[in-house]
């Protein structure tokens, strides 16, 4: 039973980090533009590609 | 755009319009028009031509081909806001958005402007947020905007439309609202998880000694009771509102429910006794929360996309002031008597004379009328009309609230009043519901306390548990669930849900109105082709020729026949009359029949057979070009559907009579009237309302805006200007007609839905109410009874999701 109180406000815990991690991206503003974010995922590995001046030559 | 891809015709590179024929002659080969290919250019230019691999169009959003009329882009000045720290910042609505490449390639052209600091595209809601620090001098500081048509200027190009808005009326509370249930939400779901996880050891740890239970009872309180304060605020908020007004809503059993088995378990924790309802109390809220959180988000979404098409409307206009100098001015801020320039392309934004210049005006919004009118010194305009061929000057009359336009607006206003309240099917429920539970509650309280002869403790215990259980979990879910699956289904057809009553009332119309022009028809005239014309093949490229140059409706559908004509330089346009041109035969004129000097009575324009233009080459026998406003492609069809679903369908319309009857003919309508004002309309649906017919109206002009109000539901193409789309309670989209039959398919699907949900509640009260009574229910079978039944409503709506609807 001793075990109880070490686990207990271990679980209270972590369930309030996920809570205020959470909120602290509703209000980051992370929950704003849901169908934006699932794509752009996708263009963000080329900007470095594209930012750089001079495009190394493309092989094959 | 698809069928001529599937044909083999070549599309352009740039916006996938098919390429005509005469391109590469053109200097612009694989590109439909010299703005295509300045604008790929650009793209390539920067080393962004991935955008063209990665980009898949969308065939239903605009086309992405650039502005090629001046007036057409609109002034951003007054929309430019500037921070303390110097910084320019300006919110602006994309249109021509297709897919996540095109937020990427807006995000890059303006991140590659000198001096933007923040260039972000909301995909959702098709915002763009610009913020930069303006350059000094002429081009930046000095300049209106302080820069931002410069900065956007890449973005025009490639052909996206931004639109001007103000973020402060468009950002209303209802997002905020949102927000707020998202939070506690989140908060209740937290508190439901981990309440649940002592509760589990109590309910199964058989073995666990009184002051171990006891514990776990404080800790749940602990979690519980901050989680319920906070979570109960809505409810709460609505309940008190209900209950002043004298009204019982489905929100009063909620709050007292959920406060009293929160009251109940506290005192039962404090005495050390087995039954605390912390956790059915708390996913109780859960549950409700996220019933309440898709209601709003389904209303939320159509609202958004109405919103989109609503801020288009506050462009500025242009105020010449007596000095000579242009300035522009947010339209209901223009002195009466003041001198506006409307410019071609633009939109007359106030009521006044024409005090300089003659042109055609587009008054279909006003009039349903498809033919411009000619507008000259002296002619009134109103507020709404958009300027075709010339730019003219008014002389203001009447702004804002007094022009013709807020008149129309005003008594749409009123019809919407006089539109029989309807109460939602929910509401019609808990009206019952709620006064039943009450006094089942009181009853197992009196009957415990006063006959059983228990202490009113356990009897007031009693009573909590007939609360929890009859607390309509599964009532609160079963309606928003189908209402957010359904408006889902019709998204992806193409038609967004505005109203939340909508769908209900859609499955009780028994009459459809149609509109005519833009509602049946396209909305833009068309050549009539085929044998026994008055041209030939050589006129019409001749005639293709000159009408490339103008803007008017006749002539864009002349040139659209003929999309390789080569354009022929130096044409004058006469507004209000024709073209002319010098050709190698001597003078050519194209344009109505006394302009092209045909001496013919009953022919000209107007008349049974619609508009004509008629093209004189030289001393040669003048050509008859004749006009027809064609019928959406599935028109009839969709007429037959409606009637084959038991509607009556009718047909108004403010266009000639002759015009309508022809229509109705083609769609297949028996019962039509022709030349109604807008008030004719509101009359004869009125009437239809006296008659006990529940109307549906579809119509998509300002002459029709009064008339959606009044009807019992409405639909609207989303062509349609933006005061028709804030009357109607659907708004589709597309070339088709299809989606108004989708929806109501749709609509009388959820509508089953939502009666089996209620009744599979209601079944899952009838069995549980009794075993509460009897004073049998333990906090472990309330927590499972009420999940279960949630469940339950929710995978039985979930069925509309997947269905024989796949097929649209």
């Amino acid at each position: 039973m001793n075990a109880l109180l070490f686990l207990i406000p271990m679980a209270l815990l972590l369930g309030l980090a996920g809570l205020v991690a959470f909120l602290w991206a509703l209000r980051s503003g992370q929950f704003d533009d849901l169908d934006g974010a699932a794509h752009r995922i996708l263009f963000d590995e080329d900007d470095d590609e594209t930012d750089r001046p001079d495009p190394p030559t493309r092989q094959g | 755009m698809d069928t001529a891809a599937q044909a083999g015709t070549e599309t352009c590179r740039h916006c996938g319009d098919p390429v005509g024929p005469g391109a590469a002659a053109a200097g612009h080969a694989g590109f439909c028009c010299p703005g295509c290919a300045a604008a790929y250019e650009l793209v390539n230019g920067l080393g962004l031509d991935r955008y063209y691999e990665r980009r898949c169009l969308d065939p239903e959003v605009r086309s992405l081909k650039p502005e090629t009329e001046p007036g057409a882009i609109p002034d951003y000045a007054v929309h430019v806001t500037t921070t303390d720290s110097g910084e320019a910042s300006l919110s602006l609505l994309v249109e021509g958005l297709h897919c996540a490449a095109c937020v990427w390639l807006i995000e890059r052209l303006l991140a590659r402007q000198p001096g933007v600091t923040h260039a972000r595209v909301n995909m959702t809601t098709r915002r763009l947020t610009l913020r930069w620090v303006p350059e000094t001098g002429e081009a930046g500081t000095d300049a209106p905007d302080l820069g931002a048509r410069r900065i956007l200027d890449p973005v025009l190009t490639v052909g996206y439309r931004l639109v001007p808005y103000d973020p402060e009326t468009v950002e209303r509370d209802t997002d905020r609202t949102e927000r707020t249930l998202l939070r506690a939400m989140a908060v209740t779901g937290f508190a439901a998880g981990n309440v649940m996880l002592f509760s589990v050891a109590v309910w199964f740890g058989g073995d666990m000694g009184p002051a171990t239970r006891d514990f776990m009872h404080w800790l749940s309180a602990l979690i519980a009771l901050p989680a319920i304060a906070y979570g109960i605020r809505p409810f709460a908020r609505s309940a008190v509102t209900a209950l002043r007004a004298g009204r019982a809503n489905m929100d009063v059993p909620i709050t007292l429910a959920v406060l009293l088995a929160a009251g109940m378990s506290v005192w039962e924790t404090a005495r050390g006794g087995p039954h605390a309802y912390f956790d059915a109390a708390v996913m109780l809220l859960f549950f409700l929360l996220i019933g309440r959180f898709l209601d709003s988000r389904a209303r939320g979404r159509a609202r958004s996309a109405a919103e989109r098409l609503l801020a288009l409307g506050g462009a500025a206009v242009t105020v010449i002031d007596p000095d000579g100098h242009a300035r522009s001015a947010r339209p209901h801020e223009v002195p009466v008597g003041a001198t506006v320039l409307v410019a071609v392309g633009e939109r007359v934004g106030v009521d006044g004379v024409v005090a300089e210049g003659v042109s055609d005006l587009d008054v279909s919004l006003i009039t349903g009328e498809t033919v411009p009118a000619r507008a000259g010194p002296g002619d009134r305009v109103f507020a709404g009309t958009l300027n075709l061929s010339a730019p003219v000057q008014v002389r203001v009359d009447a702004v804002g609230e007094r022009t013709l336009l807020a008149e129309i607006v005003r008594m749409m206003e009123v019809a919407e009043q006089g539109r029989a309240r309807t109460v939602a099917l929910a509401d019609r429920v808990a009206r019952l519901y709620a006064p039943v539970v009450h006094l089942l509650a009181l009853a197992a309280f009196l009957g415990w306390w006063l006959a059983g002869g228990l202490p009113w403790q356990e009897a007031v215990l009693i009573a909590a548990a007939v609360l929890i259980i009859t607390c309509p979990c599964a009532l609160a879910l079963a309606v928003p669930v189908v209402q957010v699956i359904a408006s889902g289904r019709l998204l992806r057809a193409g038609a967004f849900l505005k109203a939340a009553t909508a769908l209900e009332r859609l499955t009780e119309a028994d009459t459809v109105v149609l509109d005519k022009t833009g509602t049946l028809t396209v909305g833009r005239p068309a050549l009539v082709t085929g044998p026994g014309q008055g041209w030939t093949p050589d006129d019409l490229r001749l005639a293709a020729g000159l009408a490339a140059s103008s803007r008017h409706p006749l002539a864009r559908a002349v040139a659209a026949a003929c999309p390789d004509a080569p354009a022929v330089t130096g044409v004058r346009e006469h507004p209000g009359e024709g073209l002319s041109w010098d050709g190698p035969n001597g003078p050519v004129r194209l344009g109505s029949a006394a302009f092209s000097g045909v001496d013919d009575l009953g022919a000209g324009d107007g008349g049974a057979t619609g508009p004509a233009l008629w093209l004189r080459d030289g001393s040669e026998a003048p050509a008859c070009f004749r006009f027809t406003d064609p019928l959406r492609p599935d028109a009839a069809e969709v007429v037959a559907a409606l009637r084959a679903r038991g509607l009556t369908v009718e047909m108004l319309s403010g266009d000639r009579p002759e015009a309508v009857a022809r229509v109705a003919a083609d769609a297949g309508i028996e019962s039509w009237r022709g030349g109604c004002t807008p008030a004719d309309k509101l009359a004869r649906l009125q009437a239809l309302r006296d008659q006990g017919r529940r109307v549906l109206m579809v119509g998509d002009g300002l002459n029709d805006a009064p008339a959606l109000a009044a009807a019992h539901v409405s639909a609207s193409p989303a062509s349609a200007i933006d005061i028709s789309q804030t009357a109607a309670d659907v708004v589709f989209r597309g070339e088709r007609l299809a989606p108004v039959v989708t929806a109501l398919d749709v609509a009388h699907r959820a509508d089953r839905l939502v009666r089996q949900n209620l009744a599979l509640a209601l079944l899952y009260n009838a069995v549980t109410v009794p075993l509460a009574l009897a004073g049998l229910v333990t906090p472990l079978i309330a927590a499972v009874a009420m999940s279960t039944s949630s469940l339950v409503v929710t995978v039985n709506a979930m069925r509309l999701m997947r269905s024989r609807g796949e097929k649209t």
